[in-house]
């Protein structure tokens, strides 16, 4: 019984890690279709990708995209969760599930009303339109694990901070803050992963000036079945298992 | 004559209640005064409004009718962090990311003290709760009883004219309890610092205090000295929450000049110094076990009662006793003394003047 319930989880593991493994050797493939057995090991799609002008500005505008939403849902999403900790008000768990809808509905339902909201705008086409719309889809990851952060964290220090004469802002910034730093940067780096494979999103509303790297994986598909396809895919994959352990790191039971 | 450093004039507070329901007022219309270097402790049982009479000094809580001066100035509507009020808490509520020193210095720089003057003031606070070498330390790194000390001078280190103190030694042990009891007397008495101290330990209330004023059902019961408080108590909630008292049901057959004649259930006749008791009301007479003596069966003025039991305490010997109208008494006699064999017929007998006879509020309901 215990045996066949291991051997159902890791049919399961495997079922989830092998497409994503099955990538990776063939970008260090030497031959050029994506075939196995390989022909031979290298480098060249690598040296292709970080050579060419078609994937290389791809990664840049991810990284910069992703930074920058991921600061702005930040920015939104930390004084989101502290009010929804802090106050109980009506409209409370209403106003909750509107600030966790962008986790929900369909990211091409969002897409769809982003360009419509932001074409007539001007937005569309545009960086800052782009890192608006994905602050948007970061800030429930935001808001998310600071309240699981703030969970943690014992209300009376704010009272004890009042009665040390702090005002509200010193209180939040000397007091809370550095409680919930690691929840914080957790919810900053979830936001950036999340920016860092959109995709459906940036099909409608990137113009050629925002194309980031899963828009140009896209793209590559369809154009030529180049195996630096590979490459990125496989740096995409690294960048985000580097994220998901600084996320744990982040969450590890403090001291 | 001194202003009072402190007013509570008519204050009231009730929380909302459950839909349908009304809440009785968590404090109704208090009315209470706090001398300069004074230590006043907030006594009563869960639910008397001590906690809420200090949460609306502090500002966590704002109360519905009255008014709350400090040094004659309404505080009642300011924001906590503006009412300059030290405050201990039950929890401490150390910040656990701060040194001790940080901590305790973060009211000097919430006040922008300059930097240098900072370092030597919490140099001092930390000298005056006997932890100086422990500054650079985490309050994780600290036992219960230094927390609280480092809670102690982080509330003291900006000057308040009031600190408060919430039910601050309740998570320690008896021992550890004791000795800062003392030391929280000597820093009050040392410092002339004011101090509100609430707790629901009577005897805590009783070592500590200059005064005590008793709160039950969010009602003052009684303001006076430890000593008043103890040997002559307002009412029968305050002769029955502070000390140890014996109850024994009684009519009232007489009030005058303060000493009233009472029946007890058997019959016997005796009289007690009145407190609120009225004519006609049920009654209750209420004496102290210490005050209570053991006599022979057929002495004058004795009641008659059986032991039904003798328990050694260490300092004490502790009798019950059945007494003829069936209630039950408590009797301290000292460690050596002789006592008789359970079973065996005695004499009970107090002073009038030890007795006290009160409304019974429990009958009267």
């Amino acid at each position: 019984m215990r045996a066949a319930l291991w051997a159902i989880g890791v049919l399961v593991l495997l079922f989830l890690v092998l497409p994503i493994l099955v990538v990776v050797p063939l970008s260090f493939s030497a031959g050029s279709f994506l075939t196995y057995p390989l022909p031979g090991l290298s480098l060249r799609w690598y040296a292709a990708f970080f050579a060419s002008d078609f994937w290389l500005p791809a990664l840049w505008n991810s990284l910069l995209v992703g930074s920058a939403s991921a600061a702005l849902a930040t920015l939104f999403g930390v004084p989101a969760a502290f009010g929804l900790w802090r106050a109980d008000f009506p409209g409370r768990r209403i106003m909750m599930a509107v600030i966790l809808a962008p986790m929900v509905v369909p990211a091409i339902v969002v897409a769809v009303a982003l360009l419509l909201a932001f074409g007539p705008r001007g937005l569309a086409n545009t960086f800052g339109g782009l890192v608006a719309a994905h602050a948007m889809l970061g800030v429930p990851f935001v808001v998310v694990t600071v309240l699981a952060a703030l969970s943690r964290f014992d209300a009376v220090l704010l009272r004890a901070a009042a009665a040390c004469g702090a005002g509200p802002w010193r209180a939040f910034f000397r007091v809370c803050l550095p409680r919930i730093a690691p929840g914080v940067a957790a919810g900053a780096v979830f936001a950036f992963a999340t920016s860092l494979d959109e995709t459906v999103v940036v099909l409608f509303l990137a113009g050629p000036g925002q194309r980031t790297l899963p828009r140009q994986m896209f793209a590559g598909l369809n154009d030529e079945i180049s195996l630096t396809v590979m490459a990125a895919a496989t740096l995409m994959a690294a960048l985000s298992v580097l994220l998901l352990g600084a996320v744990a790191l982040l969450q590890r039971p403090a001291r | 004559m001194d202003a009072p450093l402190l007013r509570f004039e008519r204050v009231s507070k009730s929380y909302p209640a459950a839909k349908g329901t009304r809440n009785p007022a968590a404090l109704a219309e208090l009315d209470l005064d706090v001398a300069r270097g004074e230590l006043l402790t907030l006594l009563g049982p869960s639910g008397s409004g001590k906690t809420t009479t200090l949460m609306l000094l502090a500002g966590f809580e704002q109360p519905d009718t009255g008014r709350i001066l400090l040094e004659g100035r309404d505080i009642a509507r300011l924001p906590p962090h503006r009412r300059g009020i030290g405050v201990v808490f039950q929890s401490y509520a150390l910040f656990p990311h701060m040194t001790v020193a940080e901590n305790v210095a973060f009211p000097l720089e919430a006040r922008g003290v300059p930097k240098a003057e900072r370092a030597e003031r919490v140099k001092r606070a930390l000298e005056m709760v006997r932890l100086p070498q422990y500054g650079d330390r985490r309050p994780a790194q600290l036992s219960g009883g230094q927390q609280q000390r480092v809670a102690l001078a982080r509330a003291m280190v900006f000057e308040p004219p009031i600190v408060l103190l919430d039910e601050p030694l309740g998570a320690l042990d008896k021992a550890l309890r004791e000795e800062m009891q003392l030391e929280i007397r000597a820093l009050h008495q040392r410092l002339g610092l004011t101090m509100m101290y609430v707790t629901h330990d009577q005897s805590e209330a009783l070592t500590l205090s200059d005064r005590i004023a008793v709160l039950s059902g969010g009602r003052l019961r009684q303001i006076a000295s430890p000593r008043q408080v103890y040997d002559d108590p307002a009412d029968g909630f305050v002769a029955a929450f502070v000390g140890e008292n014996n109850r024994i049901p009684a009519e009232l057959l007489e009030l005058r000049d303060g000493v009233a004649r009472l029946r007890l259930a058997d019959g016997a006749e005796m009289s007690a110094r009145s407190a609120d008791a009225l004519p006609g009301g049920p009654c209750v007479l209420m004496v102290r076990p210490e005050r209570v003596s053991l006599v022979a069966a057929d002495a004058p003025g004795a009641l008659p009662a059986t032991l039904a039991e003798a328990l050694f305490q260490g300092d004490h010997i502790r009798l019950r006793l059945m007494l003829r109208s069936g209630a039950e008494i408590v009797a301290k006699q000292p460690p050596g003394a002789a006592v008789p064999t359970p079973g065996s017929s005695v004499g009970v007998a107090w002073a009038a003047a030890h007795a006290r006879a009160f409304r019974d509020e429990a009958a009267a309901r």
